[in-house]
């Protein structure tokens, strides 16, 4: 069952992620990129790691996704077809660079990792308050730093939209 | 635990720059000026910077002498993070001090600027300490959004836009790979400390894809070849005293940060990713050096000779001794002084007008020791030391890491650093033949008059540059000293 | 039956792949962020995995997913401000269009 359940969800994700990459319109690109993040959440959800998946529907569907379409909307969804819009040997090249990466890492996992490498019953350490904890004891000076991260890119934002000299 | 059990006096300097930081900010929103009184505002946020760069500066000399110390298990205060810091606020000293008449030229935006600015020098500060991926990933996210931004702070000219979105892209692009191979080593020893993945990597799959990527990752950053197409375009394009800082910082940090990635790879030995480090290392110089013989713009021309000479400090990875190690440290002293004054002199030569590729192009040096004869000597003393030409710092430093290299079995790599330095020559010296030897002409430009704050740099990066030389032996000696405390 | 941890990590390189394919063949800049933000959301699938299977007591993993996602979120914000800003006066964030800087 949780097998059939993966499988489903795994074929949802792929293909939304083509659609993503693929899509000749920006807001279906946007719109793929919401189904996708939110298959992520139920992947977090079944991987026990409830917080997560409810930080990623908030995040991402509440404002990654929005602030996409918001800019979408600002400058045009024309974003060109893939193929068209460029040389086609980069094309090839960005095929086989990427079936090249999946071939490679795949392989890999599969040959290193043993198959029956599995968890039963519920971690320890799922929930909001294990995380809670963690951020603000081991990782306090990371979680810190995600702060100065934010206000770095707080004032980017602001000095972008700042007017130039002269239009003051 | 509690907050005052925490070592906080290993990360006292990093404190003293975010809170510069948030004091130059909070000044954007206090009270209103009118336009002149701001260019005096611009002025006072940059004396604040520089008392905020200089106070960290003294705190890290003064953390030069104790012992090595951690927060947390996340950072790691040792000699290497010390020197490292040096470097860093020297380049952003320098930077605020080429920014302080540069910027008032195209923006009022002062306070932005400068936090962003202190904020990328933080992010540095700690890339380079960072003995934990988690931490190792925020700190570089940090200085590169913050570059990011800074790259396109010139909202006149197209081609700074231009080269901030080209570095953005790639930058975000390079910051996927970096995560990944940090996903890979967490997988293989369920940990994100370097000194867990050290004891328990698995020396399997997942170790190498893992290291790898991260590798990618920082060749982007630092400007390797084959990952550099950004470089040149963003270090084009940026305000010049922003390339100048990012040009040295950026690299510094990366490099440390590499090393101690690599360091924590005992698992996969140490020979694996030399050579992987010696053919990124071989790329790089060639491939900087011969596409800057034919630049004829100084910036662009600075912008892959930077490239090149990231070749040479990887040469000190590659040997990954405490003689290599050394060396690199050396040679980021001299490239800090060397290199920003170098785009110090370019950023004099630079047109006024923001509707052109405003650009210090080589026609502009034309001639340029009859009208400036102190300039043009002082950018031929940064282009012999950047040639590598006695008894200049970069003299020096080349010859320490080439003898690391050779030290270590690297002949190959050293004979080919040397045949690169030969070449690089043409075009250092080409820039030396048009200030000295031609007649000035209508485009020969120089922006009069030459602001304080810039001279006071160019002054600065001449003592750096002639000192280092100079005392090049005792200086060596004192960094072997500190390095050596240094775990291998 | 529980889904094993392979799965999972091949799942999420096929989706780093695809996002790696969509930066690099796609020229305007939305699509190229798109494919980045694919590539970092991948990257979480493959650090949650690894937290379930390898190291369930120790909250590290998601404590890195947090990371993770707070820089994509970051990122996301940061370039979509530029590219408004760009597309103001170039009327195009094509990157094929901007060759102000060459050589």
């Amino acid at each position: 069952m949780a097998l059939l359940l993966f499988l489903a969800l795994a074929l949802v994700a792929l293909l939304a992620a083509v659609g993503m990459v693929t899509s000749r319109n920006a807001v279906h690109s946007a719109l793929f990129m919401l189904v996708n993040f939110a298959v992520y959440a139920i992947f977090y959800i079944m991987l026990n790691a409830q917080f997560l998946g409810v930080v990623q529907v908030i995040v991402y569907a509440g404002a990654i996704v929005v602030l996409f379409l918001f800019v979408v909307m600002l400058i045009g969804g024309e974003i060109g077809a893939v193929r068209s819009s460029l040389r086609r040997y980069t094309y090839a090249a960005a095929l086989i660079l990427g079936a090249l990466f999946v071939a490679m890492i795949g392989l890999g996992i599969a040959q290193t990792i043993s198959t029956d490498q599995t968890v039963a019953g519920a971690p320890a350490a799922g929930g909001v308050e294990a995380i809670g904890m963690a951020l603000f004891t081991t990782y306090l000076l990371p979680f810190e730093l995600a702060s100065l991260l934010l206000l770095a890119g707080m004032v980017g934002g602001v000095a972008r939209r700042y007017k130039a000299l002269d239009e003051d | 635990m509690n907050l005052s059990s925490l070592n906080w006096n290993s990360l006292l300097p990093e404190l003293v720059i975010v809170a510069t930081s948030l004091i130059v900010l909070i000044t954007a929103v206090v009270g209103k000026v009118s336009r002149v009184d701001r260019i005096a505002r611009g002025h006072a946020l940059a004396v604040v910077t520089l008392i905020g760069l200089l106070i960290a500066a003294g705190l890290t000399i003064m953390q030069l002498s104790q012992p090595a110390s951690d927060f947390m298990g996340m950072v790691q205060s040792d000699a290497l993070s010390h020197y490292l810091n040096l470097v860093i606020l020297l380049a952003a000293a320098l930077a605020v001090l080429l920014a302080w008449d540069y910027l008032g030229r195209f923006t009022y935006s002062f306070s932005e600027f400068y936090s962003l600015l202190l904020l990328a020098v933080a992010g540095m500060m700690f890339l380079g300490k960072s003995t934990e991926l988690i931490t190792l990933f925020v700190s570089l996210e940090i200085l590169s959004i913050s570059l990011y931004i800074l790259t396109g702070f010139n909202r006149h000219q197209l081609a700074s836009a231009e080269a901030s979105l080209k570095y953005f892209l790639l930058g975000a692009f390079a910051s996927g790979f970096i995560v990944y191979g940090a996903a890979l080593l967490y997988g293989d020893t369920g940990s994100t400390w370097f000194s867990d993945i050290a004891a328990n990597a698995s020396g399997g799959f997942l170790t190498l894809a893992g290291f790898a990527l991260l590798l990618v990752g920082f060749a982007f950053k630092i400007a390797a070849v084959p990952f550099h197409m950004w470089t040149p375009d963003a270090y084009q394009g940026a305000p010049t005293p922003v390339t100048a800082f990012m040009s040295v910082g950026t690299k510094a940090a990366a490099l440390v940060a590499l090393f101690r990635v690599l360091q924590s790879a005992v698992s996969a030995p140490y020979e694996t990713w030399a050579w992987a480090l010696a053919i990124l290392s071989l790329l790089t110089m060639t491939v900087g050096n011969v596409a800057a013989l034919r630049q004829t713009s100084i910036k662009r021309l600075l912008a892959y000779s930077s490239i090149a000479q990231a070749g040479y400090m990887l040469i000190g990875l590659v040997a990954g001794t405490v003689l290599g190690l050394q060396a690199m440290l050396f040679y980021l002293f001299a490239y800090a002084f060397m290199n920003i004054g170098a785009f110090a002199c370019a950023s004099l030569l630079e047109s006024d007008d923001w509707s052109e590729l405003q650009d210090a192009s080589m026609a502009n040096a034309r001639g340029l020791f009859s009208r400036q004869p102190l300039l043009a000597t002082a950018l031929a003393i940064f282009m012999f030391s950047l040639a590598g030409i006695p008894p200049l710092a970069g003299f020096f430093g080349k010859l320490y890491l080439f003898d690391a290299a050779i030290d270590a079995g690297w002949l190959w790599l050293a004979l080919v650093a040397v045949i690169n330095s030969v070449i690089s020559a043409y075009y250092y010296m080409r820039v030396v033949v048009v200030m000295f030897m031609e007649a000035p002409d209508e485009s020969t430009r120089v922006r009069l008059p030459i602001p304080d704050s810039a001279i006071l740099a160019i002054v600065i990066a001449v003592l750096g540059a002639l000192l280092l030389g100079i005392l090049a032996g005792p200086s060596f000696a004192s960094l072997g000293q500190a390095v050596v405390a240094w775990r291998f | 039956m529980t889904i094993p941890l392979t799965w999972y990590l091949i799942l999420s390189a096929a989706l780093f792949a695809i996002g790696l394919f969509g930066v690099l063949a796609r020229r305007n800049a939305i699509a190229i962020l798109i494919g980045v933000e694919l590539m970092l959301n991948a990257v979480n699938v493959n650090i949650l995995a690894f937290w379930r299977y390898i190291r369930p007591d120790d909250p590290s993993g998601q404590v890195f997913a947090i990371i993770v996602l707070t820089v994509a979120a970051a990122e996301a914000a940061v370039g979509l401000a530029l590219f408004i800003s760009i597309y103001r006066t170039r009327r195009s964030i094509n990157v094929d269009h901007l060759d102000a800087l060459k050589g």
